[in-house]
């Protein structure tokens, strides 16, 4: 097992970090999304059905909160390897002495903290504006929706991952930043299907469901990290093709 | 690595993508603190080399020793801690300031007090006032100071440069051959890769010329000898009456030709036998002589040579 330096790590988030906090389209494009996705789900706390609990149109605006983890990310990510092969930034980088896997890490943690900062922050904001201003009727029947609520907490860093992982993946194979970010968002796309089966009620919404669901997502991004590690060979990254040797 | 051991041993190496060959069959040896430029034509496989060598890319064959450590991915980390490339570009992230750049490279290299090492660096690329200014701000000139402050940072054994004076003027390409001046005098051995022959002729101990095979590797002085026969150039005022008649009697000449009026190339066995010879021979037919005097082939010169020799067998 190699060795891993964090502080190789703990570089390349700060260097990534700087680097987002200085590209205007990236802060702005951070905040947007999230701003739209808990419009909605703050009006309908207002404009809702009087008579919530059981009502299974009220665990919609979750779904839309789940977005948040996946568009923030997937984007960013996307960004990180493409982009840094488009600044000419990533030969000097890879010519250092860091490893592949603290490579990953670094550029997945620099998009899982500000994406797993935001979402949790705007699941936090709905809440509280439910809890302050809401009809009491209706705050009750968000809360009792205690299922979502266990899905929505646990299911967002894994859908980040998730997100990352598939953004990264995309990143290292595009051309252009660009087509790597709507690939990205695509792709990361698919595990939310989980959320609309619970949120129609194909998927008993209970606190098992939440639990296995949640399982079956850190088990797929642990898979799909190892799926993508070979994609960060050095050649592969500089060349565009594997290493091959005789 | 002990003083004796070479700081780079190339044996063999051959690196192939698919059907294309980069370079191959590359053998040459690089001694500690010497100055190895690297030159050949666009497409010899010059940056690959280093590529390779930086362990970037791994080789289809062959093997090699970078700084002591024999060249396997599994050394990858341990000769990467040990050397510094500085790619043509020198991929600065534009968004960063100077300082922000560097402390990230001090960062993977695990720089300890890197605070001062930056601060060294800056120094002594001539930057320290620049060091708060965005990257994207700088001149292409100062950004590849910067990307050289980069190099330093590790305190290398090996500085792999490709083309780093490359777009820069002349002033700043000046500051850069007295950088590697001062970094050869500190042991650091560099490989540079020019295309710019005076500067390989000016700055390296030896120069190896790559056309996917090495086509040669000297010092500058030795490839000349190797690759041209001794030449006197005779300068007359006026051109001579009979050249042919004169010069095919002279001890020690083995061929002419005129090169202008009053302007001739002697091939030569031995300069200092043949010059006197000559001397002698104009002043007995009268002529007036303007000067004698070695023929001198640059760099350039055995350059075009090898690679022209390698265009005309392409052509056959």
């Amino acid at each position: 097992m190699m060795a891993l330096d964090l502080s190789r790590v703990a570089a390349v988030v700060r260097k990534e970090l700087r680097d987002y906090r200085r590209k205007r389209s990236i802060v702005v494009g951070m905040l947007i999304l999230p701003a739209i996705f808990l419009i909605e789900p703050v009006l309908f706390v207002f404009l809702g059905a009087p008579d919530p609990v059981g009502d299974p149109s009220y665990r919609a605006p979750l779904l839309l909160l789940l977005l948040i983890p996946v568009i923030t990310p997937s984007t960013l990510a996307a960004y990180s390897v493409a982009g840094e092969r488009e600044q000419g930034t990533l030969e000097p980088l890879l010519t250092t002495p860091i490893r592949q896997l603290e490579f990953i890490l670094g550029k997945a943690a620099a998009v899982m903290i500000p994406s797993l900062g935001l979402s949790y922050l705007v699941f936090g904001v709905y809440l509280l504006v439910v809890r302050l201003f809401a009809n009491p009727v209706v705050a009750a029947g968000i809360f009792n929706e205690g299922p979502m609520l266990l899905a929505l907490f646990l299911f967002t860093p894994l859908l980040t991952g998730w997100a990352i992982v598939v953004g990264l993946a995309v990143s290292v194979r595009a051309g252009e930043i660009r087509v790597a970010q709507q690939l990205g968002m695509i792709a990361s796309l698919p595990p939310l299907g989980v959320v609309v089966l619970m949120v129609v009620g194909v998927i008993a919404p209970t606190f098992t469901a939440a639990l296995v669901f949640a399982a079956l997502l850190l088990a797929v991004d642990i898979l799909a990290l190892r799926g993508i590690s070979g994609l960060f060979d050095r050649e592969r990254l500089v060349t565009g093709s594997k290493a091959s040797r005789s | 690595m002990t003083t004796e051991q070479p700081a780079l041993v190339v044996d063999h190496l051959t690196k192939r993508f698919g059907d294309r060959t980069a370079f191959s069959d590359v053998s040459f040896e690089v001694a500690q603190g010497e100055v190895f430029g690297f030159l050949g034509p666009n497409g010899a496989g010059k940056t690959t080399t280093v590529r390779t060598l930086g362990t970037l890319i791994a080789p289809t064959s062959g093997t090699a020793t970078v700084a002591g450590i024999p060249l396997t991915s599994a050394n990858g980390v341990e000769i990467r801690q040990r050397i510094s490339v500085m790619p043509e570009s020198p991929g600065l992230y534009l968004r960063l300031t100077v300082t922000e750049n560097l402390e990230f490279f001090a960062g993977l290299y695990g720089v300890r007090e890197a605070g001062s090492r930056i601060s060294e660096a800056l120094e002594a690329v001539n930057l320290s006032k620049r060091a708060g200014d965005l990257c994207g701000g700088l001149s292409k000139g100062l950004r590849q100071r910067v990307g050289l402050a980069r190099a330093l940072l590790s305190d290398p054994v090996i500085m792999f440069l490709d083309e780093p004076t490359s777009g820069l003027d002349p002033v700043a390409a000046r500051e850069v051959h007295d950088l590697i001046n001062v970094l050869r005098q500190k042991g650091v051995t560099i490989f540079l890769t020019t295309h710019r022959l005076d500067e390989a002729e000016r700055l390296c101990d030896r120069v190896a010329i790559l056309n996917t095979t090495l086509r040669t590797v000297g010092r500058p002085s030795e490839l000349r000898q190797q690759l041209f026969t001794n030449a006197l150039v005779v300068k007359t005022i006026g051109p001579l009456h009979d050249p042919a008649g004169l010069f095919t009697a002279t001890p020690g000449v083995l061929g002419w030709r005129s090169d202008d009026a009053g302007a001739y190339v002697l091939s030569v066995a031995d300069p200092r036998v043949a010059a006197p010879e000559v001397a002698r021979a104009l002043v007995g037919v009268g002529a007036d002589i303007l000067s004698i005097s070695e023929a001198q082939h640059s760099l350039e010169d055995v350059y075009l040579e090898l690679v022209d020799e390698d265009v005309e067998a392409r052509k056959r």
